[in-house]
């Protein structure tokens, strides 16, 4: 019998931040990932984190209206101050934790900039920043000898009276389904990158927690924010990361232009990603792009500077595609990066469900709006991950004892088996590609009314043809096959919430910008948009947007 | 998607499975249609996903930054998602086998509880000394730059995979270990580098490295583990932790060489274990026997090199420095 106070589903940046304050809190604390922590997605952050340090006269504020901005003001501001706010001691925790980060000739942390922001505030490690923060931060676990349940999957949470006490999920390396007691569940389970295709993320990032938090009817907000990343490599769609433009690099058409100076004359490159996303796509459609992709450009910022400041990237575009970013420009195009929308949160995590709380991408506290900034991802996941561990360590202060109920478990394996044993289906990946492609065309940079409601219609079909697809693998070791298509409905109940977010939002704003509704509405669509299940059947409604001192203006860089 | 010219591989998998065949090994080939920027990953998830599902694999970054997918291709520790199959192919057919050094759970998939084990054994978190400052640590970049280095190491295991020490000690703590140890002791706000090394002197440590190059040869972030260890080592006699075996190995070879020019094994050996060490080199008389009887008999008595002056001289400029 596995039973703790906090449950933490998801082992990356966010996920690990709340499980040490948990630990420290002298909470009975575990995690759960269905890969071992340091494989989590975090890993591949490369940029950096952003941070306001005081006593280098930088302020909150500042960077704050920078976060808002880049928002298109849908951020709710009161988050964004608490994140803006608590950067700095966060930023510094992580330094003495033993981040390696970068230094100025004094010794001190230096600093890039990054997209969107008026000022260098940018903290980082090579282009390695998410993973070597995420594996100083496992390192501290592996201190605190913390309890990892390494390999398991969850196929659903446990509601008990309307609050959420736990989980089921798969022993991979076993097959075995347990129940999992905990007095609040945690979940910070990452992206939902391969619901279109491609994207930059890891195979792996495949929105369980959504999935997980819709079927048991919490609120999923802004789905339809998806950033599309400026620079994704061509083909595969991996990331090459914004510190690139940071550290200089250029934006360059099939002219030989810098087409951001037409874009965003004051910001060029670095003005925020769904504004050079979209420059970028216009490009291409206009006839200047070359092979469906534009040229980023690293040459003038010579060897030494690309080997140090920007290395994994080098060693991404030589192995990939044996080109020199000091030789040569390299082709790359806007490409699905990461969902601002997620499961609705307050300030200290907690979901809609009592009980359950969420943290990092999968969460949506609004500290991203319409459009993240670059490098205030990793703050996020730091921030509430940490905030989300306060929130569950009190909640369950005040639970006294957990239920024994061990029904869903039988229900849940007959579940399972019942997907082991269908046969002559359809494959998981046929379904995957479909919907990835039906994606990507539907709810791209430019969407519109039509796109839309193809790529719902394509998802509600997928949704139908799910229930006869059928495995290879029927044993119970290490079955992936098994795995992959759990996350198969995963990524379709989640891609549905995008289209519903998609088609009702009747504006352009930040991410969702719509070829037939081309203006900003403020005065109908300040309002963030939900998607929630109640018995059954699927919601949608809107909420007030949080807005504090910073009132919406034109959004110019 | 890339304009692409396609053809047909032959790939060879190794695969084991515990409710399978009495969990005995077995190899099986898959015809695979590719193109011809595919990475042996996506070879592998095309038959994944379109072949056999049975096929068991972790990977996830497709970008050689999370570290699942080290395997052996061609008896050779690779990531295989940044190996082009152009490259590894050879007539148009490849082997793939899950890593060295561990056991397998299923097929690609090996249980890498040993390489983790020895991970935390180096105690792998940074052990600051003093009081903690209110604003960051100072440090040269230089330092944090060169850590960085080391911090490439995304935990694969392909160096573990193909130690050839590991292959016949079990306790040795392994490249991976080692690298993420020296992570640490090079850090300048880590305070306890004494006791790291201390600890790194033991049986298992940096002494049972032989040096053979394997780690560096297949380390896919070039992290070079072995000249991280060779750096332990130094770092060990320059704090003379060096009451050991292997330190006082390294300590009369250069001194041999200094003296004479040229390796006398027979001193070598009386000065590493001791002279009257009589356990220890009655334990290596079966290797001094057989020795004799292929005819490799080291010479008794010193002797030395003609050139003996001028290697003093190196050693006098090296010394210097």
């Amino acid at each position: 019998m596995y039973e703790h106070d906090i449950l933490i589903v998801g082992a990356g940046l966010a996920g690990l931040r709340a499980a040490l304050e948990s630990i420290e809190a002298g909470k009975n604390t575990a995690i759960l990932s269905k890969v071992h922590p340091v494989r989590s997605h975090s890993c591949a952050a490369q940029g950096g984190i952003n941070a306001a340090l005081t006593d280098r006269g930088d302020n909150w504020e500042d960077h704050a209206l920078s976060t808002i901005k880049g928002s298109d003001y849908l951020a709710d501001q009161e988050a964004v101050e608490i994140m803006c706010r608590e950067a700095g001691e966060n930023l510094i925790d992580l330094e003495h934790m033993g981040v390696i980060f970068s230094r100025d000739e004094e010794g001190r942390l230096g600093t890039r900039r990054f997209g969107g922001q008026s000022v260098a505030r940018t903290f980082f490690v090579g282009a390695i920043t998410g993973s070597a923060m995420l594996h100083v931060l496992y390192e501290q676990t592996v201190k605190q000898n913390a309890q990892v349940y390494e390999e398991w999957f969850v196929t659903k949470l446990i509601i008990e009276d309307g609050e959420c006490r736990g989980v089921i999920a798969m022993d991979i390396n076993s097959g075995k389904l347990e129940i999992i007691k905990a007095k609040s569940v945690i979940l910070a389970t990452g992206g939902i990158g391969r619901i279109f295709e491609p994207s930059t993320n890891a195979l792996i990032c495949t929105g369980d927690g959504l999935a997980l938090a819709y079927d048991v009817g919490a609120s999923l907000m802004d789905m339809e924010m998806i950033q599309y990343h400026p620079t994704g490599l061509a083909g595969n769609g991996i990331l090459l990361s914004e510190g690139a433009r940071g550290e200089g690099a250029y934006l360059l058409n099939s002219n030989g232009e810098r087409f951001m100076e037409d874009y965003a004359p004051e910001y060029l490159e670095l003005a925020s990603r769904d504004v050079v996303s979209r420059a970028e796509q216009t490009e291409i459609n206009e006839g200047r792009g070359i092979d469906g992709c534009v040229l980023l450009d690293c040459r003038h910022l010579g060897k030494s500077k690309i080997e140090e400041k920007l290395g994994y990237l080098q060693e991404v575009a030589i192995e990939f595609r044996g080109i020199d970013l000091a030789e040569q420009p390299i082709p790359v195009k806007p490409t699905m990066h990461y969902i601002m929308g997620g499961i609705k949160t307050d300030f200290m995590g907690q979901t809609d469900i009592p009980g359950l709380f969420a943290a990092g991408e999968c969460a949506n506290v609004s500290v991203h709006g319409a459009n993240r900034l670059g490098a205030n991802s990793l703050l996020d996941t730091i921030v509430f991950g940490r905030r989300s561990a306060r929130g569950a360590i009190e909640y369950s202060s005040q639970i006294n004892s957990i239920s024994k109920s061990k029904e869903e478990l039988n229900n849940e394996t007959k579940r399972i088996q019942n997907i082991i044993n269908r046969t002559n289906g359809e494959r998981s990946a046929t379904l995957r590609n479909e919907m990835g492609e039906a994606m990507t065309s539907g709810i791209g940079v430019f969407r519109d009314t039509k796109s839309i409601k193809i790529a719902k219609q394509k998802v509600l079909n997928l949704i139908d043809r799910y229930e006869n697809t059928s495995i290879d693998n029927k044993g119970k070791i290490f079955n992936t096959d098994l795995i992959f298509n759990l996350e198969l409905k995963y990524m379709l109940d989640v891609a549905l919430t995008i289209c519903i977010g998609a088609e009702n939002r009747k504006e352009s704003r930040g991410a969702h910008y719509r070829t037939d509704i081309t203006e900003r509405d403020d005065k109908n669509w300040l309002k963030h948009t939900h998607v929630a299940k109640t018995d059954g059947e699927v919601q949608f409604y809107t909420s007030d947007v949080n807005i504090t001192k910073w009132k919406p203006e034109i959004r110019k860089y | 998607m890339l304009q692409t010219a396609k053809k047909t591989i032959q790939i060879e998998i190794k695969r084991q499975d515990p409710e399978i065949n009495n969990g005995e090994s077995y190899n099986q080939i898959y015809d695979v249609e590719v193109e011809d920027w595919f990475t042996v990953l996506d070879a592998l998830i095309k038959i994944r996903e379109e072949i056999d599902g049975t096929l068991s694999l972790r990977c996830a970054c497709r970008a050689s930054i999370c570290g699942s997918c080290a395997m052996r291709v061609n008896g050779q520790a690779k990531l295989v998602c940044k190996t082009k199959l152009s490259v590894v192919e050879k007539n148009n057919k490849i082997l793939v086998e899950p890593v060295g050094n561990m056991p397998v759970i299923s097929d690609l998939v090996a249980d890498f509880k040993p390489f983790w084990d020895k991970f935390n054994a180096v105690e792998p978190y940074l052990k600051p000394e003093g009081e903690v400052p209110e604003g960051e640590y100072l440090a040269p970049n230089d330092d944090m730059v060169h850590l960085v280095g080391v911090m490439n190491c995304i935990m694969c295991g392909a160096c573990v995979s193909d130690c050839t020490v590991l292959e016949v000690k079990d306790n040795f703590l392994g490249p991976a270990a080692l690298a993420k140890s020296y992570r640490f002791i090079a850090d300048p706000r880590d305070g306890s580098q004494f006791e790291r090394l201390q600890n790194l002197e033991k049986d298992g440590g940096i002494w049972d490295c032989t040096r053979c190059m394997q780690c560096v040869e297949v380390c896919p972030k070039d992290v070079d583990p072995m000249e991280r260890i060779m750096s332990l080592r130094s770092k060990s006699i320059e704090n003379k932790i060096d009451k050991n075996y292997g330190a006082r190995h390294a300590k009369s070879f250069t001194d041999l060489i200094k003296n004479n020019g040229i390796l006398n094994e027979v001193l070598l050996i009386l000065r590493t274990k001791g002279l009257f060490n009589i356990i220890e080199l009655a334990k290596l008389l079966p290797i001094a026997i057989s020795a004799q009887l292929a005819g490799k008999r080291p010479p008794f008595f010193s002797h030395s090199s003609k050139n003996k002056n001028q290697i003093k001289k190196i050693f006098k400029k090296l010394e210097d420095k």
